[in-house]
C-alpha cells in the first residue's frame, strides 16, 4: 500500500494532475455547501447556441495561458531561466496588429484598413523578432535570462503605448472578433489553443528536438562538446516563445476587439512561469513534460475561476495565488524533501519498534 | 600614496556618473527656457526618487549575493495602504504605524530569505510569491484608494521643507526662492551612506561580495553563506519598507495599484549603476546614479511635454540594454585575457 502510493507520488505528472483534482474537489463541495448540484462544475449545456459551463469558461479563459506555457517550457528547460518579457510582447503584439488594422490614429474603426492575415502576419514576425531578440542577449551575449529578458519587459508594452498614442484601438469587425469569440458551437481560443499544443508535442514527439533541448538544458558545455549547437538550440526556444507570447496575444486581442495595451497580458508572464512550476518541471531547466506544464497552466485559470466563484475580488485573488506558489515550491524543494524523508523513516522506525 | 588602477568595474561606475551629467548637462541645454538648470529641479528628482533610492539600495545587496527580490515594489504598496488605513479607519497614531511596518519588513524578509537560503528555492519564485501575497494582502486591507489627512505627525513630515541657504532665484512676482528637500531625500541618503560604508567597512558587507563572488570558495574561507544570504533579504525588506513609508510621505495615499513595476525600476537602476546580476560586483553609489538617470529620464519626457510618458521606458530599457551588452562584454574580455 505505502510503497505503491510512494510509486504514485514519484511519477512525473502527480503534482499537476494532484493539483487539478483537489481544485475540483473544493468546487463540488462548495456546489453541495450552497446547495446547488454536486456536479455542477462538469455540467456542460448548449446556450445560445454556444456551449457553457464553468469547465468550458475554465477551458476557454485558460488558452493564452496555455499557449504561453509552450514556450515558457522550452525556455525553463533549455536556459535554466525564465522569459518574463511574454506579457509585454503580447500587448506589443496588440498594438502592432490593431495599428495596422486601424490605421494610426484611428480609435474606433468598423472597417479594415489593411488586410486581417496583414495585420497577424505583421504582428506574428514582430514577436518572433522580439523572442530572436531575447534568444540572442541570452545565448550569445551569456546575459542571465532574467535581465535580458527585462529589456522587452520594460520596452515592449511602452512601444505598444506608443504605436496606440496611448489610447486603446477599437477594431469592431467580426471577423476579427471571430478569434477570440467562437467557432459554430465551440469558443475559438480552445482550439487555438489545441492546436498550438498539438502541433508542440508532434514536433517533440517526432523530432529530436526535445531532446536536444533537456540536453542542453542539462549541461550545456557537455552538448556543445557532444556536438549540439548550444547557443543555436537556446536562441531557437526564445524564438518560439516570443511567438508563443504573439499567438496568446492574437487571442487575447480578439477576445476584446480592441488594443487595450496597458492591460492586455499583464502579469501573464508570472501565471506562465507558475504553470511551468506547478506542471512539475524544475525550474533550473533540464527535463521537462510539455503536459505537465499545459495541465499547470488550466489549474491556475481554474484556481483563478474557482476564488472568483467563491466570492473573492480579482485584487485578492493573489495572496491565495502566493500561498499556491510557495507550498508547490516548498514541496519541491530538496532540503524540505530530505527532511519529510527523515520524518518517515523516524516514524518507520518507531512502528517498527512498537 | 598607493595608485588605484581603473579596472573594468571602476570602469562601469565611471561610465555611469559620466552618462548622469551629460545627460542633465544635455537636459540644461535644451529646457534651459524651462527651468531645468534651476538646483530645485535636481532636488525634485531626489525627492520623487527617495523612496526608490532607498529600495534599491536594498535591491544592490541582494543582487551581490547573485539573488533579486522582485517583491519590493508590492511590498511598498502594502506598507502605503496600512499606513493610510491605520491611520484614517484603525485610528493609530503614525510613529506606532511606521515601527508596525518597519516590523512587518523585518518578518517579510525572514520568510523570504528562509525559503531563499536554507530551503534552497530559487529567488525570483519565492519573492514572485511575496509579490503576489504582498498585493493581495493590499486589497484584503482596503479595496478603496485611501488618502492620508488626518494625522498631524504624518502630514507634518510630508509637508516639512529643509530650505538650503543658496541657490535660489526669484521668480514672478519677485520673491526670493530657495530650493528645497524633503525629510524623505535626507533618510534616502543617510541609507544610502549607512550602506555604502557597510559594504565597504564590516564583515558583513564584505562577505556580502565573498558569497556572490563565489559561492564554494565563501564556504571554504568560514562564511555561513546561507546565513549571509538570509540577512541580506532582510535587510532589502527592511530598507523596502524605509522607502515604502518614504514613498507613502510623497503619495500620502493608499491604493491597491501603487507602485506597480517599481522592483524593475529598481533592478534597472542597479543595473545601470554598475551590479553584476551574477553577484560580487557593485557598488551602492552606483546605484544611486542609476536611479538619478532614470530620474532623469522621467523628468526630461516630462519637461518636453508632448512625448508620451512611455518614452522615458524605452529609453530606460535602451540603456538597460546597452549597460547589460557592456557588461557581457567587459566579461568576455576578462575571460580572454585569462
Amino acid at each position: 500500500m505505502m510503497s505503491s502510493i510512494k510509486k504514485l507520488t514519484q511519477k512525473r505528472l502527480f503534482l499537476p494532475i494532484f493539483s487539478m483534482i483537489l481544485v475540483m474537489l473544493i468546487n463540488v463541495v462548495y456546489d453541495i455547501a450552497m446547495g446547488g448540484a454536486p456536479l455542477g462544475f462538469f455540467m456542460i449545456s448548449i446556450k445560445n447556441g454556444v456551449l457553457y459551463g464553468r469547465l468550458i469558461d475554465i477551458l476557454n479563459r485558460g488558452s493564452e495561458i496555455a499557449i504561453l506555457a509552450i514556450g515558457m517550457t522550452l525556455v525553463v528547460s533549455a536556459s535554466g531561466g525564465t522569459d518574463i518579457s511574454v506579457g509585454s510582447v503580447m500587448s506589443l503584439y496588440a498594438g502592432v496588429c490593431c495599428l495596422i488594422l486601424a490605421g494610426y490614429g484611428n480609435v474606433n474603426v468598423q472597417q479594415y484598413a489593411h488586410p486581417l492575415l496583414a495585420g497577424i502576419g505583421v504582428g506574428l514576425l514582430v514577436t518572433l523578432i522580439c523572442g530572436i531578440f531575447n534568444g540572442f542577449l541570452v545565448a550569445y551575449m551569456n546575459i542571465q535570462p532574467m535581465v535580458a529578458t527585462l529589456i522587452l519587459w520594460s520596452a515592449g508594452r511602452a512601444i505598444g503605448l506608443l504605436l496606440c498614442n496611448s489610447q486603446i484601438v477599437y477594431v469592431r469587425v467580426p471577423s476579427f472578433q471571430k478569434l477570440g469569440g467562437y467557432c459554430s458551437i465551440i469558443p475559438t481560443p480552445i482550439i487555438v489553443a489545441a492546436v498550438c499544443v498539438a502541433i508542440a508535442a508532434v514536433i517533440l514527439h517526432f523530432t529530436a528536438l526535445g531532446t536536444y533541448i533537456q540536453s542542453v538544458g542539462i549541461n550545456k558545455r557537455a552538448s556543445r562538446i557532444a556536438g549540439f549547437n548550444s547557443a543555436k538550440i537556446i536562441l531557437m526556444c526564445y524564438a518560439i516563445c516570443g511567438l508563443c507570447a504573439g499567438l496568446a496575444g492574437m487571442v487575447a486581442t480578439s477576445r476584446i476587439y480592441s488594443a487595450d495595451t496597458n492591460n492586455i497580458g499583464l502579469n501573464m508572464e508570472l501565471d506562465a512561469i507558475l504553470s511551468v512550476a506547478l506542471g512539475g518541471n524544475s525550474l533550473g531547466g533540464g527535463k521537462f513534460s510539455l503536459a505537465g506544464s499545459i495541465i499547470g497552466a488550466y489549474t491556475i485559470q481554474a484556481i483563478t475561476t474557482t476564488l472568483y466563484a467563491l466570492g473573492v475580488s480579482s485584487a485578492q485573488a493573489p495572496v491565495f495565488k502566493a500561498i499556491v506558489v510557495i507550498i508547490i515550491v516548498v514541496i519541491q524543494a530538496e532540503p524540505a524533501k530530505a527532511f519529510f524523508k527523515k520524518l518517515t523513516k523516524k516514524s518507520g522506525k518507531e512502528a517498527a519498534r512498537a | 600614496m598607493k595608485k588605484k588602477k581603473i579596472n573594468s568595474n571602476n570602469l562601469l561606475l565611471l561610465i555611469t556618473i559620466v552618462l548622469f551629467f551629460v545627460m542633465y548637462a544635455a537636459g540644461c541645454a535644451v529646457y534651459a527656457d524651462k527651468g531645468f538648470t534651476r538646483l530645485q529641479t535636481f532636488l525634485n528628482i531626489l525627492i520623487n526618487n527617495a523612496g526608490l533610492i532607498c529600495v534599491t539600495a536594498g535591491m544592490t545587496c541582494v543582487m551581490l549575493t547573485g539573488g533579486i527580490d522582485i517583491s519590493v515594489g508590492s511590498l511598498i504598496a502594502m506598507d502605503c495602504m496600512i499606513l493610510a488605513v491605520g491611520i484614517e479607519q484603525w485610528g493609530w497614531s503614525s510613529p506606532v504605524l511606521m515601527f508596525l511596518i518597519l516590523a512587518i519588513g523585518i518578518v517579510f524578509g525572514i520568510m523570504q530569505g528562509f525559503c531563499i537560503a536554507y530551503l534552497d528555492i530559487q529567488p525570483f519564485i519565492v519573492t514572485m510569491a511575496g509579490m503576489f501575497f504582498a498585493r493581495g494582502m493590499t486589497a484584503v486591507i482596503c479595496k478603496e484608494q485611501v488618502s492620508i489627512v488626518s494625522d498631524k505627525i504624518f502630514t507634518m513630515l510630508s509637508s516639512f521643507k529643509i530650505s538650503l541657504p543658496f541657490g535660489g532665484y526669484i521668480n514672478k512676482k519677485g520673491i526670493m526662492q530657495y530650493p528645497y528637500l524633503r525629510v524623505t531625500v535626507v533618510v534616502a541618503l543617510i541609507v544610502v551612506l549607512a550602506i555604502y560604508l557597510m559594504l565597504k567597512y564590516t564583515r558583513f558587507g564584505r562577505s556580502l561580495y565573498a558569497v556572490g563572488g563565489n559561492q564554494q570558495s565563501a564556504t571554504l574561507m568560514g562564511l555561513d553563506v546561507k546565513k549571509t544570504k538570509m540577512k541580506a533579504y532582510i535587510l532589502s525588506s527592511f530598507l523596502t519598507s524605509i522607502g515604502g513609508i518614504c514613498y507613502c510621505l510623497n503619495t500620502m495615499a493608499g491604493t491597491t495599484t501603487q507602485a506597480t513595476g517599481l522592483e524593475m525600476d529598481a533592478i534597472s537602476s542597479a543595473v545601470i549603476g554598475g551590479t553584476l546580476l551574477t553577484g560580487g560586483v557593485g557598488n551602492v553609489i552606483g546605484s544611486l546614479f542609476g536611479v538619478l538617470i532614470n530620474g532623469t529620464i522621467s523628468t526630461l519626457v516630462k519637461t518636453n511635454g508632448k512625448l508620451i510618458s512611455s518614452w522615458s521606458n524605452i529609453v530606460t530599457a535602451v540603456l538597460l540594454c546597452f549597460f547589460i551588452v557592456l557588461q557581457s562584454v567587459f566579461a568576455l574580455v576578462k575571460e580572454r585575457k585569462k
